[in-house]
């Protein structure tokens, strides 16, 4: 008997505004403590899907309308995004959102709004995440619009962890950030995943960077997976050492061969 | 001098009472990007619940009655209003806003009926005179109590945790429900403030005017509250709306005479014209924290 998957998303259908089909049956499995990585090109549903698991589609007046999104085996999606956040499921959204006028701190503890007035809990969340984000101690009375983008990720990771999370869905932490920051947020995000247990759920353009940390993958292509596997697996995949790692058998493409030779996906998107 | 003193007081303790309608204005735009065409509706609704209730209970049952209505008719906006038009473009809300307020006004003078009514709370009206500057009892009770009502307002907005989740729904919705704000509630509450301070707004005006149709025509003495002080910004409310009270009843004393009176009316409006050339996101407008 295979342990319950912490989130088991079955064949999802999301619409918005009542005509537009963006996802078309995805189904994926992230288990207790697990690191999963959801790749896709621009448009390809990644976003969408994680909107789909929070709950957060429905304020852009998206539906899911087939499908269930189970998390810790109870359906959530019919649930209100607050009460899904109470059950220890967060979404960080793309582009880092914090609270621009608010200070660092108040934006932090904001993410510990669904925890009422646990003033001691809510303190020592704070510590943590001063401990793993040490740069946000002496910017902690700065508004966060005047911090610098890693520091606005770092805050919105520190929020989100202040939730108390068994599970955080990343949308493009990467997202506009220098290489040698990418590699420290995803480090800690690693960190985090270890000594807290918290499991993630990582949409990610950096095809590289997600398949070095998450063990398992899965690949979308308008608005459906095509492909997963074990991030190994997907690392040594033809298709998907071509198309989303940009290498090929004879290391890094020529593009003198690119007219005789164009490689054609072995999957139907 | 004792004399300019006493213009600039009395002028105060009018704008006080602009800055409090503003006030309303301003929170509900800051939480919801809706602009309350309703907030001089839901004064005269208070208004009428007050009277109303007077007549049957003790003024302080009254009030809190009143607050109690107001908080439902909060609740009602949102929930069954609002609910529906959740990420609509701004101008759906400012219309379904424009639809509330006479539903508001409709739905207070079904009830309560249209005629004219007094409103006495007992406060008594004695004008004294300190070094000559003449002031009077009621005046200063209700600058009193609008006063204490926006520090309080403050320190909720600053110190507690609810203040904390409203200002974050203010800044970005989204963000805030996925941290686990509930956004409708969010609203609501604003709403409810909002209603307590046009309740306050209402019952003041309403003593001393009387409690009739005109009193939804105070939203329009906040409008140009609004554009000196920032629309979004509470400090912006409270500060225009003493500028304007003070600007309109010093210009009214020492310019109206030359050219003929009246200036009361419509100074306020040349004010804000003035502050749209040269300062169109007010004193205190939300800066717009824009990253190169």
């Amino acid at each position: 008997m295979e342990q319950t998957p912490l989130l088991k998303v079955n064949n999802i259908e999301v619409i918005y505004e009542h005509v537009i089909l963006v996802l078309k049956g995805v189904s994926l499995d992230v288990p207790t403590g697990g690191i999963v990585s959801l790749l896709g090109a621009n448009g390809a549903g990644k976003t969408t899907t994680l909107k789909a698991i929070s709950n957060l589609v429905k304020a852009e007046r998206g539906e899911v309308t087939k499908g269930t999104v189970e998390f810790e085996g109870k359906r959530i999606d019919k649930m209100y995004a607050p009460a899904v956040v109470k059950m220890g499921l967060i979404q960080i959204m793309e582009g880092r959102r914090t609270f621009e006028h608010l200070t660092v701190e108040d934006d932090l503890l904001t993410g510990a709004y669904t925890r009422g007035h646990d003033v001691k809990g809510i303190k020592e969340s704070l510590e943590m995440v001063y401990k793993y984000f040490p740069r946000l101690v002496d910017r902690r009375n700065a508004k966060t619009g005047y911090i610098s983008g890693g520091e606005m990720q770092m805050c919105a990771i520190g929020r989100a962890l202040m939730a108390k999370p068994k599970l955080m869905l990343l949308d493009e932490p990467s997202m506009g950030l220098a290489p040698l920051l990418v590699q420290e947020i995803f480090e800690i995000i690693v960190q985090l995943n270890n000594e807290e247990n918290v499991a993630m759920l990582l949409a990610e353009q950096n095809a590289n960077m997600a398949l070095q940390f998450a063990q398992y993958g899965y690949i979308m292509e308008n608005g459906r997976v095509v492909l997963d596997g074990d991030a190994d697996t997907l690392k040594d995949n033809a298709d998907v050492r071509e198309f989303y790692l940009g290498l090929t058998e004879i290391g890094k493409k020529s593009y003198r061969d690119v007219k005789h030779y164009k490689r054609r996906k072995r999957w139907l998107a | 001098m004792a004399f300019f003193l006493e213009v600039l007081f009395n002028g105060l303790l009018v704008g006080i009472m602009y800055s409090l309608v503003a006030l309303g204005f301003a929170l509900i735009y800051k939480a919801s990007d809706v602009f309350n065409f309703a907030q001089g509706d839901m004064s005269l609704f208070a208004g009428l619940a007050l009277v109303g209730f007077l007549t049957v209970m003790p003024l302080w049952l009254a009030l809190i009655c009143t607050i109690g209505v107001m908080t439902i008719l909060a609740y009602g906006t949102v929930f069954i209003v609002f609910r529906p038009l959740v990420a609509r473009p701004p101008l759906i809300l400012f219309m379904a806003a424009i639809g509330l307020s006479f539903l508001v006004q409709g739905i207070g003078q079904s009830i309560w009926g249209t005629q004219p009514k007094g409103l006495f709370l007992g406060i008594p009206e004695i004008t004294f005179d300190i070094k000559e500057v003449f002031l009077n009892t009621f005046d200063l009770t209700f600058g009193g109590v609008a006063g204490v009502l926006v520090v309080g307002l403050v320190l909720f907005f600053q110190k507690t945790r609810t203040g904390r989740a409203l200002r974050a729904v203010a800044d970005d919705h989204e963000a805030a429900l996925s941290v686990g704000i509930p956004l409708l509630r969010a609203w609501a509450v604003t709403w409810m403030i909002a209603g307590i301070v046009a309740t306050v707004a209402g019952v003041a005006w309403g003593s001393r005017l009387g409690v009739q149709f005109s009193l939804s025509l105070i939203a329009y003495k906040a409008l140009p509250v609004l554009i000196l002080g920032g629309i979004d910004s509470i400090t912006g409310a409270i500060l225009a709306g003493l500028v304007v009270g003070a600007g309109e009843n010093l210009a009214e004393v020492f310019l109206g005479p030359y050219v003929g009176g009246g200036i009361q009316t419509f100074f306020p409006y040349l004010l804000a014209l003035l502050f749209l050339w040269f300062r169109p996101y007010g004193m205190f407008g939300k800066e717009i924290i824009e990253r190169v």
